[in-house]
């Protein structure tokens, strides 16, 4: 049995070898039905050097991504959070709010439909939709093709909104200047403690649904602080896309961003 | 589940490096995982059990190697091990940590015929 993974192969070599040094031998599983030794295959293995990042792919072309948005001034991006944030509403809220003073696009990432980008439209905003299929977050090749259908402007706002996932977003660079997570106050206060990776990732948390406090037991300076224990340098905006509180420091947070994106 | 688009990513790499270096199949992948990296070994595993059905590296050993995490104090500039995230630094108590290790993915090597 192999020493590995306890498959029906024989490695031969007792341990991995050392960088550079030559073969190791692998006899493979037996397929034939003899059970003579001397019919199994016997193959020398050559080692090869790759040392190549799992997501160098995805990277690549975030950082393609990422020149094409500073070459043209876009401020980008990249709306994480759990399913049923709020993401969409607060988007919708946004273009309303803005009503027209940046001109602004949406990407909207879910495994499934075109209704985000549907909302997304009729409050006035260009928008693409990409379905993930099984896929549990945007990569940044399908997020720079969508760019490219947009026909995005110089200096304008380009919102990413991804796939409801409070895990793997947090991996994959899209080029994006800001991760930006949604917490709703209907989740729990220790979110960002038990799902530290996409908190680390953010620079900016907006803490949803704010309007709801009096009618639930959240505790909102306690996630606040679990979410600055996980992320000290983290912005945090109380907001509400249904009452319009912290809509006018978010919009200020926006404005401020794409000044800096459009002088740089 | 982005395991399963990293087990993708991986079977690219193995089919790039099969024209490039030449080789029929894959025996062998050593990835090294580190600690802080949100990636699960045993989940890996399932989805690299799947995603390479009927390509290259079918029947390959994925052997796994965890790189431990570490990181240093921004305030204090003390250096020690993490095990998560986030946490205090172990001589000022302060929460402003850099990780300076444990947050990669790579396959190191390939046994290749």
């Amino acid at each position: 049995m192999c020493a590995i993974c306890g498959c029906s192969g024989t490695l031969i070599a007792k341990k991995r070898p050392a960088r550079g040094e030559g073969a190791l031998t692998f006899r493979l599983p037996q397929t034939s039905k003899s059970d003579d030794p001397e019919q199994v295959d016997k193959v020398q293995l050559r080692v090869i050097q790759v040392e190549r990042d799992l997501l160098a792919k995805n990277n690549d072309y975030a950082d393609i991504n990422r020149q094409n948005l500073r070459e043209r001034g876009i401020f980008a991006l990249n709306l994480v959070s759990s399913p049923g944030s709020g993401k969409t509403s607060l988007l919708v809220k946004t273009i309303v709010a803005l009503n027209g003073e940046l001109p602004l696009a949406v990407i909207e990432g879910d495994q499934q439909t075109e209704h985000d980008a549907e909302r997304i439209r009729v409050a006035g905003a260009k928008a693409v939709q990409i379905n993930t299929g099984r896929g549990c977050h945007l990569d940044a090749q399908r997020v720079g093709q969508a760019m490219a259908q947009l026909d995005l402007q110089h200096d304008s706002l380009l919102l990413i909104e991804n796939v409801g996932n409070l895990v793997c977003p947090a991996g994959f660079d899209l080029g994006e200047a800001h991760k930006v997570v949604i917490l709703s106050v209907t989740e729990g206060e220790d979110k960002p403690l038990k799902y530290p990776d996409m908190f680390c990732a953010a620079d900016l948390m907006l803490l949803n649904k704010c309007d709801l406090l009096p009618y639930l037991d959240f505790d909102a300076d306690l996630a606040i602080e679990y979410a600055q224990r996980v992320n000290p340098k983290l912005q945090v905006i109380r907001i509400s896309a249904k009452s319009g509180e912290g809509m006018s420091a978010w919009l200020a947070w926006l404005k401020a961003g794409c000044a800096t994106a459009s002088d740089a | 589940m982005h395991e399963m688009s990293l087990a993708e990513n991986l079977l690219q790499i193995f089919e790039t490096s099969a024209v490039t270096q030449n080789f029929r199949h894959v025996r062998i992948v050593v990835l090294e995982i580190g600690k802080l990296s949100a990636v699960e070994p045993d989940a890996m595993r399932f989805c690299f059990d799947i995603v390479m059905r009927g390509t290259l590296a079918e029947d390959a050993v994925l052997d796994i190697i965890e790189t431990p995490g570490a990181g240093c104090c921004r305030n204090c500039g003390a250096v020690f091990a993490m095990d998560a995230l986030y946490g205090l630094c172990p001589v000022c108590d302060s929460p402003h940590l850099q990780i300076t290790a444990g947050r990669l993915m790579r396959v190191k090597d390939l046994s290749v015929e």
